[in-house]
């Protein structure tokens, strides 16, 4: 299976952010990251081979364990993930502005 | 394009700045933070209260379309400066986010423009992840039920 994974799929998927988060605070295997969820550890390793299919996770090799971590240069890929909360306060912004413009020019 | 709101969150810190700047004078600006009546109409909203002074406390309460209460907030107004600076505690009541600080500073630009800058600060780098996590793409009409749902994922 070689498909090109897509990284806006990649990260609309709760557990595989969730995964993110975990491993952009330090480099976890993939046993310390699966504990971390009830789901079961083939599908968290399912969305390890996602995430590194994109590119947003590196492996690397410590002695006999696979250590996953952030891929630096796609950092802007997590900050990604604090758009819908920018989203959400751009909208109440606009709507604050649309407000205000009306009340204005009813003074 | 340049976007208007700019959220700033680095990566394991434990704050959030949020800053916009607003085709409104200074004045309107502030009007829209600081009278209920305002606040209620863009935050999508209920104030049942909001003591714009110093010690004064507030309480934010959302409903759905039955008018059940989804979501409550509430809070502490350390300092309020009009024109210039909010400084407040804000909970979500119920919920195990904790509490986050958030210090709101006003600009004037020009005469019909100003500025705005949200200072957030939570307890820990874990807190303030959590709370961006929350579903915000479906806005704040959360259930209590949705937010366990999730919290129950991230266990």
């Amino acid at each position: 299976m070689n498909l090109r994974r897509d990284v806006f799929q990649a990260i609309a998927d709760p557990t595989r952010r969730a995964i993110l988060l975990l491993v952009a605070s330090q480099a976890l295997t993939a046993g310390a990251i699966a504990s971390n969820f009830d789901t079961a550890r083939p599908t968290v390793s399912k969305h390890l081979q996602i995430l590194t299919e994109c590119e947003l996770l590196e492996q690397k090799q410590s002695g006999r364990e696979i250590y996953y971590y952030i891929n630096a240069k796609n950092m802007k890929q997590v900050a990604d993930f604090i758009e819908p909360f920018r989203k959400m306060w751009d909208e109440r912004f606009n709507t604050l502005e649309t407000i205000m413009k009306k009340y204005k020019s009813k003074k | 394009m340049e976007l208007k709101t700019k959220v700033n969150a680095e990566d394991g810190n434990h704050d959030i700045i949020i800053t916009r700047e607003f085709d409104l004078p200074l004045e309107l600006l502030f009007r829209a933070f600081s009278e209920p009546e305002l606040i209620e109409q863009w935050m999508g909203t209920k104030v049942l209260k909001f003591e714009a002074k110093k010690h004064g406390s507030w309480e934010f309460e959302k409903t759905d379309a039955k008018g059940n209460v989804v979501l409550k907030t509430d809070g502490v107004i350390h300092e309020f400066i009009p024109n210039k600076k909010i400084t407040r505690t804000f909970e979500m009541a119920n919920t195990p986010f904790g509490v986050q600080l958030e210090a709101t500073e006003f600009e004037k630009l020009t005469d019909d423009t100003s500025k705005v800058n949200m200072h957030v600060i939570y307890e820990s780098v874990a807190q303030r992840d959590q709370v961006l996590k929350l579903p915000f793409a479906q806005g704040i009409n959360w259930a209590h039920n949705r937010i366990q749902e999730i919290l129950s994922k991230l266990k």
